[in-house]
């Protein structure tokens, strides 16, 4: 097993090489498919295996996957297969309007397969310094994708996103070096920067370089995690990538910052108790609820109302994980694993809605519903699953978080919190009316919508449904993932 | 090495890494903010060298070695390059000027020695006594990064900053794993060619890279 959790990052890698190789062609563009497909069935084999055996340790502990890791690869998988399935007919499009070259395209696919290994490898190693560079890593493989069309917007977005999350990575840097400066003076020849070792040492960490270093990784990962007040790069980059990549960035990118936030939460918790890193992530929580609910209410486009809606779903996950609790831990990533199928589908779904229309204006699209029924139909019902709505997998997940939230006896932030929910909710579902009903207007092209990729969008919600209605063979999984954040 | 011997090189070199900030705040030609941040780099290294002598361990030894060829050298090529391709000579109109921003630099650094000290205790001998000037030049990249408009002082503040954190880096622990260094010094590479490259982008779609007119995308 040490050797599926050590070379699972070469099989994105490989898919990569191969459009690197051989251009973007079908033959490539499937293989990235497989690829992901193999992603995914090796997050369900390390599932199974960790939940049995504890964790799978490798290359002398540069590679840890236990249960909480094994459950992201599984999102990670899940996420980049809706992407690259969707991908195949998405960048043929591209080629053929023009919106891109076959240079243009060769270089997506090498990106998006680099980028899908960066967070492979941020997941399932133990060394919090390979975390901080693979993370760093998935800012400069999706640089580039998020310029994909060059246009003024483009360039805006890919300047900004480069920037801010390059200086909120190199402030979790400084936490970094903070904890491994407090773990050499623990004790003699201790300097380590393991997170398991770390962990056990964690009674013997010197409190105030500790609290130091909380700061610095809350703003830096943070930033990452698209959590407010440092989320200003999330609405331009989100919504200028291609939909694929968007897919991707909201969908998984996201939960695998906040994932490397979680692993050090862990860390700084067992040394500072509870509370510090709590009131931290529910004040970024809370803010993050609140800025997505205002900008949510009079947004005109929607690829930036799916990126606020991330923020949204970010803001509900570090709710959950600040309280801290099995149960609140559980279901926020129960949320991650909801979000990441949902946000993947509306986003591949928005993509065909913007060749369809040519605009992201919300009010230049109307009438979607009877003028491209099937599209129409995803779309909608992604949009059900991202607001909540049963039996999509998000309501339980919600409902479990603010459950938590009341058996912590944080009962006005959780009245706090599901009232920002609702605003949100009002508004996404006001936007989403517009766009379905009524009559269409405007002129329209005659594209249809490749059938592999409806199937795999309508796959996904079907899988999402039955998440919310029972979590099966996942359950241990899961339960196993939150007793490392939740011990 | 003895001690004083050794805490007067750090001394030195911190010293003139802080002046360097300084000289970065204060000059408005791009290309002596450039040989300012090239002078910086040296210092680091030397910071490096100096503690990898002291405690007779290699990897400082090898990471100086390292931060010399990249911060001292190769970044700094690249940006000179990328000044002389693009025929942007200066920092037009920064958003505050410049005795301004030189003020709050000052202001800046006086309210990090003031504080520094009392946030967390890092120790008492001569390398960790230096922090507060390091984070001074990380807070000093960051008021670089917020006042000035165009690309390359944007890099500029940036690597200010990163120059500041491998600074407490090494003061503090006497640098990270070899691992960690290298892909770190890879990562900041990759960074300032993605840079480089949207900056190019940037002058074929507005004409310059003013980043004043990055105002397309807003709610």
């Amino acid at each position: 097993m040490t050797v599926l959790a050590s070379y699972l990052p070469l099989v994105p890698l490989l898919a990569g090489i191969a459009t690197g190789l051989f251009g973007w062609r079908r033959s490539t563009a499937l293989a990235a498919v497989v690829g992901s497909a193999g992603v995914t069935t090796g997050g369900v084999i390390l599932g199974t295996i960790v939940v049995d055996r504890g964790a799978v340790i490798a290359a002398g502990g540069l590679v840890r996957v236990d249960a909480l890791s094994a459950y992201l690869i599984l999102i990670i998988g899940v996420a980049s297969l809706i992407s690259s399935a969707y991908a195949v007919g998405y960048i043929d499009t591209e080629l053929r309007l023009g919106h891109t070259t076959p240079q243009g395209a060769r270089l997506y696919g090498l990106l998006v397969q680099i980028f899908i290994a960066c967070m492979l490898i941020a997941v399932s190693t133990d060394n919090i310094g390979v975390m901080w560079v693979a993370v760093e890593a998935t800012t400069i493989a999706t640089a580039f994708l998020v310029g994909h069309r060059r246009t003024r917007a483009a360039v805006e977005a890919s300047w900004k996103y480069v920037v801010i999350a390059s200086v909120g990575v190199s402030i979790a840097f400084l936490g970094i070096v903070l904890l491994y400066f407090a773990s050499r003076h623990a004790s003699v020849g201790a300097a380590t920067l393991r997170w398991s070792q770390l962990l056990a040492m964690a009674g013997k960490l010197d409190p105030a370089v500790t609290r130091l270093a909380a700061g610095a990784v809350i703003i830096g990962f943070g930033t990452k995690a698209g959590l407010a007040p440092f989320h200003t790069w999330l609405p331009d980059a989100h919504s200028q990538a291609p939909a694929p990549v968007s897919a991707l960035m909201s969908g998984v990118l996201l939960s695998v910052s906040f994932y490397v936030l979680a692993r050090h939460k862990v860390v700084i918790d067992a040394v500072l108790g509870p509370a510090y890193m709590r009131n931290m992530l529910i004040a970024v929580g809370l803010l993050s609820l609140g800025v997505a609910a205002s900008l949510l209410i009079a947004q005109r486009d929607y690829k930036r109302l799916l990126a606020y809606s991330s923020i949204e779903h970010m803001g509900l996950v570090a709710f959950g994980t600040a309280i801290g609790s099995p149960l609140a831990v559980a279901g926020a990533l129960y949320h991650m694993l909801g979000h990441a199928i949902a946000k993947s589908v509306a986003f591949c779904a928005s993509g065909e809605i913007l060749f369809d229309s040519g605009t992201t204006r919300i009010a230049d699209v109307r009438g979607l519903l009877k003028r491209r029924p099937a599209l129409g139909t995803v779309f909608g019902l992604a949009l059900l699953a991202l607001l909540g709505i049963p039996p999509f997998s998000l309501f339980a997940s919600e409902v479990a978080i603010l459950r938590a939230a009341g058996a912590a006896h944080l009962e006005l932030v959780m009245v706090l919190a599901a009232a920002l929910l609702l605003v949100a909710f009002v508004s996404i579902l006001q936007h989403g009316r517009q766009m379905l009903l009524g009559e269409p207007t405007g002129g329209h092209t005659d594209r249809r919508t490749p059938a592999i990729a409806l199937t795999t969008l309508a796959i996904a919600l079907g899988a999402s449904a039955v998440l919310g209605v029972t979590l099966g063979p996942l359950d241990r999984l899961l339960t196993a993932a939150s007793r490392v954040v939740a011990p | 090495m003895t001690d004083s011997a050794l805490s007067q090189l750090l001394g030195l070199a911190i010293g003139t890494a802080l002046v360097c900030a300084y000289v970065v705040l204060w000059r408005s030609r791009l290309i002596s903010i450039v040989r300012a941040i090239a002078v910086q780099g040296a210092a680091v290294a030397v910071v490096a060298l100096t503690l990898g002598l002291h405690e007779h361990s290699v990897e400082p030894v090898a990471a100086a070695v390292g931060v010399f060829a990249l911060k001292a050298v190769i970044i700094p090529m690249l940006l000179a390059r990328w000044i002389r391709q693009s025929e942007e000579l200066r920092e037009v109109d920064p958003l505050i000027n410049i005795p301004a921003s030189l003020l709050a630099g000052g202001l800046l650094t006086l309210f990090v020695y003031a504080t520094a000290r009392q946030v967390a205790n890092l120790g008492s001998d001569s390398a960790s006594r230096a922090v507060p000037a390091a984070i001074a030049i990380v807070m000093l990249g960051l008021l670089v990064m917020t006042i000035r408009r165009k690309a390359v002082t944007q890099v500029a503040g940036f690597l200010l900053l990163e120059n500041g954190i491998a600074l407490v880096a090494f003061l503090t622990t006497s640098g990270l794993p070899l691992l960690i260094e290298l892909g770190g010094a890879l990562d900041l590479l990759l960074v300032v060619l993605v840079l480089h490259v949207l900056a190019g982008r940037m002058v074929s779609a507005f004409g310059a890279t003013d980043l004043n007119q990055l105002q397309e995308l807003r709610d």
